[in-house]
């Protein structure tokens, strides 16, 4: 049962990222990227749970942390061109093509 | 008994929801809408697998650090949803709109 679960998530997460390789859009790719951190907290879960070790939870929360951090930092850094900037003085956005 | 029952539905339906979202993001056709299928895996299927997770851990430390993953995954996704619907919106993509919709509001 726990392997079903795994597959299940396995297909998610190729799902996702084909999603994130076709995306028209870089916000398309980053919402894909979002949900494929998501799924590998989980799978990270529930390999723990297979194999036993119980050990390996640490490590999908440490996961869960930087797959938050990552994604905001990467949006900060589509939407204003860098990291350091405050946000009210550069209000011009990155041109985005929509194709 | 009960318990491994219960279980084995929170993890089978989180699974059948992380895929049925895996195939939503290919069918819907615009950001925006792809959004709802990203959101649906991110909080559903995520809470229901750690729910199936926890009742299998039982009391133990392994139960509680599911629900410190749960409590941070609860609190995060719907915030980087919302940071990403946001900066797509600043960033000027527009909602793919029904036509009828549109000509409505012209």
């Amino acid at each position: 049962m726990l392997i079903a679960v795994s597959l299940a998530i396995l297909v998610t997460m190729w799902l996702a990222l084909a999603r994130a390789l076709m995306g028209p859009t870089v916000y398309d790719r980053i919402a894909a990227i979002n949900m494929f951190g998501t799924k590998t907290v989980l799978l990270i879960a529930v390999l723990a749970f297979l194999s036993g070790r119980t050990d390996l939870l640490d490590i999908a929360l440490v996961y869960a942390l930087i797959n938050f951090v990552g994604v905001v930092a990467v949006l900060r850094l589509v939407e204003y061109g860098d990291f350091h900037s405050s946000g009210e003085d550069s209000t011009k956005p990155v041109k985005v093509d929509q194709g | 008994m009960i318990i491994d029952i219960l279980s084995w539905i929170c993890l089978l339906s989180g699974g059948l929801l992380g895929v049925v979202g895996g195939i939503g993001i290919h069918r819907f056709s615009d950001f925006y809408s792809r959004q709802h299928a990203v959101g649906i895996t991110d909080t559903l299927c995520a809470m229901l697998i750690l729910l199936g997770l926890g009742l299998q851990a039982g009391m133990s430390l392994a139960a509680f650090k599911l629900a410190l993953i749960f409590i941070f995954l609860f609190l995060t996704s719907p915030t980087a949803s919302h940071a990403l619907a946001n900066a797509a919106m600043h960033g000027g993509l527009k909602p793919k709109l029904d036509s009828v919709t549109s000509e409505d509001k012209s």
